[in-house]
């Protein structure tokens, strides 16, 4: 475990200025010395271990290290850890309930929607912040809001199936609507 | 969770999908060890320059520095790589080949100090000419590499490799009969030229590597798909026994050949030999854009047709720009070469193949691994001849197509793929769903076919291990990197052992455990892995058959195998019942191993042909030169499909692969420089980016090698889509393509 407080080295002065945060990660009371210049998926990844946000393109375009911040999707990699004062941070992680998976989380997993899995985090927040702001989702703002997530596998089609799945799931209605067809 | 009930008809998910949406599943770039350094690596800023000094004094005393490295301090270690042609040095030796070549590491307590203190490690340049493209770089006098590394005979696989002239890294040819003579006679010769792009794999985890040196051995744990070839390197560069070097390779974020051989891996084991604690070395973007990209290729292809349009000769020029360092490439091109000509029945063919150093990103496997590149042209050639002598592009190369059975290269296995119904079915799906015109739309639809001398060199060996209870641990070095190789290979050892795919566990790679593996890659995992495991499943049977012998005072012969039982004496025992009696307690376990080499069904090379075929309609926007895809088709020719929904998966993700590389992916140099080395201004494929229509089709006539019938899939349905995008976007604009990707400015350039 890397120390919270810059280090010091052998000689000259400490070069990082810190600061002192406070904010609430999946349910828990967090407080942290970070550096001004540590991002939130630094400060996740490396220093409280919840490695399941992961980091690929460091300009806010792949979207595998999306997390929820009160409740929006953000890129944790493009955002500073100091910024994360005072907010309610929810991550892979925190999203089930002990055993029990988030129905995004069954939904990509029955509908197949994953390979590698490396974006599968990032996918799997970006589309519970969409089922937040919006219970019955179409498809194009389904793909709108997923536009900003890449994979590299699997071609889409089946993430794109466990997103209406999941909203489904989530929104249940007097009669099940027909199952997704091929595209 | 509600909803579970009404869909327990659906196959159970990939045995990794729980860890994989939890977060669970652990990467290299996750790996930590007890007292970690980390690295930075402080890369070249010139493509082509003599080093002519490194000043680390003020990196040295840079808070949070344990070391900083150069190729001075690498003592007795080995200083190069590369399992053809050991031309990559681990951190450059006076010299630099490429931009962002590495030249000196910089170990600190954490990342931030590591990357702060690398950008005060000063480097002197005296410039070279840069040769940045391939033509350029053979007609150049100047050298790349003044001198030849090869040691005397050394061979891999199919390659020979040759000392190398001028800037040349491998030449090779495939001849038959007489092409010139052939060209003269025909009736009709058309000839295509198109240039495959500088493309880069982009597997979403980039390269990362955590290596542990100790005095009894190096550990390393890596985003590696070739464990037993890095082990191998590894041993050479430390002079250790290969049994000192262990090679764990957790979940891999994407591969798609990109982590094939050695990347990162002796650069962070020298940091750690250096600095006597583990050492991990990270890769962003670019630096991950500046260590392995796939070859590009200008292509040539003539073909001669006689009058009823059957081939008479193909002649085709290969020229890869293959970077500053070989890597792989001298093998992508020899199979570049074999898959270049099509499976069309060709009497006289000349293929001759270059593989060109440039000082750009070194060069080496990706997935098709050749087989696009030469693809490129020669299919679009094919549909270029069909418009010169006024017959449909389907029907040309059903009149061409090699049969079932037939031979499309002497001495190489006979096509174990019926390649006319395969095209028939795609062709079918391509009409039927034909839109209709649309004004300000120009429309335009084609066919590809490939087929790759796949599943390289079958050599293969697993563990089955029966425990008491009777589950089983399978052990294998087979890769996970999501193409499902761990859910497939425990249906093939639960099918074999009649026990509930649930009981059998898949071991993580891991050379100091899991048995010899050659690779995993060439879509051979299915086949040549699932064979071994098979076998050992046998071998396990034979175990327990000897020992309930054993137990029962019986002959061998007199024990049979029933339903998943053992029958011995009239009484029907469960397989961890004969353990249990053996052992004399509720306890121990049987092991069976199997094997896999080139002997058997797998005499024969390659183990399988690997099929692509695909069609596309394609829309192409008249103001803006914008195409879209809208009818994308696949099959599936895999013989037979142990897991149905991993094979379609496999084959999307291939073709919406290739779709990047005809629409939109290109690495572009300017000067000495990469322009592009992040993902805004290197685009990939986006979810706004599917097809409107996708029909993925499976092909199941057990006509392949493998458990059941079964036969690689994974890049076969990549192989034929950049033809097929350009020869579609050809049609509908009227004008050929000789060039990817077909961005809007080059289609709205070919509508004019």
């Amino acid at each position: 475990m890397t120390p919270l407080t810059g280090s010091s080295g052998r000689r000259g002065p400490v070069a990082v200025t810190s600061t002192v945060i406070r904010f609430r990660l999946n349910g828990h009371a967090i407080e942290a010395l970070v550096p001004i210049r540590l991002t939130a998926a630094e400060l996740l990844r490396d220093r409280l271990g919840l490695t399941g946000t992961k980091v690929s393109c460091q300009l806010q375009v792949c979207g595998v290290c999306t997390v929820l911040v009160d409740g929006n999707p953000v890129s944790s990699c493009a955002t500073l850890a100091c910024d994360l004062d005072g907010t309610e941070v929810v991550t892979i992680e925190g999203l089930a309930r002990g055993r029990d998976l988030h129905p995004v989380q069954e939904a990509f997993m029955e509908a197949g929607a994953l390979q590698c899995g490396y974006c599968t985090p990032g996918f799997v927040m970006m589309t519970v912040g969409l089922l937040t702001a919006h219970r019955n989702p179409d498809r194009a703002m389904v793909q709108e809001w997923l536009d900003g997530n890449l994979c590299r596998c699997t071609g889409y089609q089946p993430i794109e199936t466990a997103v209406m799945v999941a909203a489904r799931q989530m929104t249940p209605r007097a009669s099940e609507p027909e199952p997704e067809g091929d595209r | 969770m509600t909803g579970r009930a009404a869909q327990s008809t659906r196959p159970p998910p990939r045995r990794d999908a729980w860890a994989k949406v939890t977060g669970r599943a652990g990467y290299a770039i996750d790996a930590t060890m007890a007292n970690m350094a980390h690295a930075a690596v402080v890369r070249a800023e010139r493509a082509h320059a003599q080093i002519t000094a490194i000043d680390r004094a003020q990196a040295q005393c840079a808070p949070g520095v344990v070391g900083v490295l150069t190729s001075d301090d690498l003592g007795d270690l080995g200083r190069r790589f590369g399992h053809i042609i050991p031309d990559h040095p681990i951190l450059a030796l006076g010299k630099v080949r490429h931009y962002g070549e590495p030249v000196a590491v910089v170990v600190a307590e954490t990342a931030h100090e590591a990357a702060d203190a690398a950008e005060l490690v000063w480097v002197d340049y005296e410039d070279l000419p840069t040769l940045t493209d391939a033509a350029a770089a053979l007609a150049s006098d100047v050298c790349i590499h003044e001198e030849s590394y090869l040691e005397p005979g050394h061979r891999f696989l199919d390659v020979a490799p040759t000392a190398s002239t001028g800037n040349v890294a491998h030449r090779d040819e495939l001849v038959w009969g007489d092409v010139d003579a052939a060209l003269t006679v025909a009736v009709t010769v058309v000839e295509t030229s198109a240039t495959f792009p500088l493309v880069y794999g982009y597997a979403m985890e980039t390269y990362n590597t955590l290596a542990d040196w100790q005095p009894d051995g190096l550990h390393v744990i890596s985003t590696a798909q070739h464990p037993l070839m890095i082990r191998r390197d590894l041993a050479q560069i430390f002079s250790l026994p290969l049994a000192a070097v262990r090679v764990e390779v957790p979940y891999i974020g994407g591969g798609y050949g990109s982590k094939s051989y050695t990347k990162l891996e002796p650069l962070a084991s020298v940091a750690s030999w250096a600095v006597g604690r583990p050492v991990k070395v990270t890769t962003d973007v670019e630096a991950a854009m500046y260590t392995t990209r796939a070859d590009s290729a200008f292509v040539t292809v003539r073909t001669g047709f006689d009058a009823d349009a059957r081939i008479v000769a193909r002649d085709i020029d290969i020229r890869f720009d293959t970077g500053a360092y070989a890597d792989n490439s001298p093998l992508v091109l020899t199979k570049s070469i074999n898959r270049s000509f099509g499976p069309y029945r060709v009497p006289n063919l000349r293929v001759r193949g270059t593989a060109v150093y440039t000082n750009t990103t070194p060069a080496s496997s990706y997935r098709g691994f050749g087989a696009p590149q030469g693809a490129l042209a020669a299919e679009l050639n094919m549909d270029m001849a069909a418009e010169r002598l006024g017959i449909d592009p389907v029907e040309l190369r059903r009149r061409n197509l090699v049969g079932p059975g037939e031979t499309l290269i002497d001495g190489k296995r006979r096509l174990d793929a019926d390649l006319g119904a395969d095209l028939d079915a795609v062709a079918d799906e391509l009409d039927r769903h034909r839109r209709s015109p649309t004004p300000g739309i120009r429309r335009g639809r084609a066919v590809a076919i490939t087929a790759s001398d796949a599943g390289a060199s079958p050599i293969s060996t697993a563990q089955v291990r029966m425990h008491a209870d009777g589950s089983v641990t399978l052990l294998t070095s087979s890769t996970e990197m999501g193409q499902g190789s761990s859910t497939a290979l425990a249906k093939i050892a639960a099918r074999a052992l009649q026990v509930p795919v649930e009981t059998v566990a898949v071991a993580q790679s891991d050379t100091r455990f899991t048995p010899f593996e050659w690779t995993t890659g060439a879509s051979r995992t299915t086949t040549i892995a699932g064979l071994a495991v098979q076998a050992a499943c046998t071998d396990l049977w034979q175990s327990l058959r000897a020992k309930a012998a054993e137990s029962a005072g019986v002959a061998v012969d007199g024990v049979t195998v029933q339903d998943g039982s053992i029958r011995v004496g009239g009484a029907t025992l469960e397989p961890g019942e004969v353990i249990g009696q053996w052992f004399g307690a509720d306890a121990g376990e049987v092991v069976g191993i199997g094997v896999v080499r080139r002997d058997g069904i797998t005499a024969v090379l390659p183990p399988f042909w690997e099929i692509g075929v695909v069609g596309v309609e394609v829309a192409v926007d008249e103001t803006t030169g914008e195409v879209t895809i809208e009818h994308l088709v696949t099959i599936g020719d895999v013989g037979h499909a142990i897991e149905p929904e991993l094979v379609k998966g496999q084959d999307l993700g291939a073709a919406t692969q290739g779709l990047g590389i005809a629409l939109w992916e290109e690495m572009v140099y300017e000067g000495q420089q990469l322009t592009n080395p992040n993902l805004v201004e290197y685009r990939v494929p986006r979810l706004r980016d599917m097809p409107e229509r996708i029909t993925s089709l499976l092909a199941e006539r057990s006509d392949g090698i493998g458990p059941y019938g079964a036969k690689g899939a994974g890049e076969g349905a990549l192989n034929p889509v950049p033809a097929a995008v350009a020869a579609a976007v050809g049609r509908a604009v009227g004008a050929w393509p000789t060039e990817l990707p077909l961005t809007p400015a080059r289609v709205w350039a070919l509508l004019r």
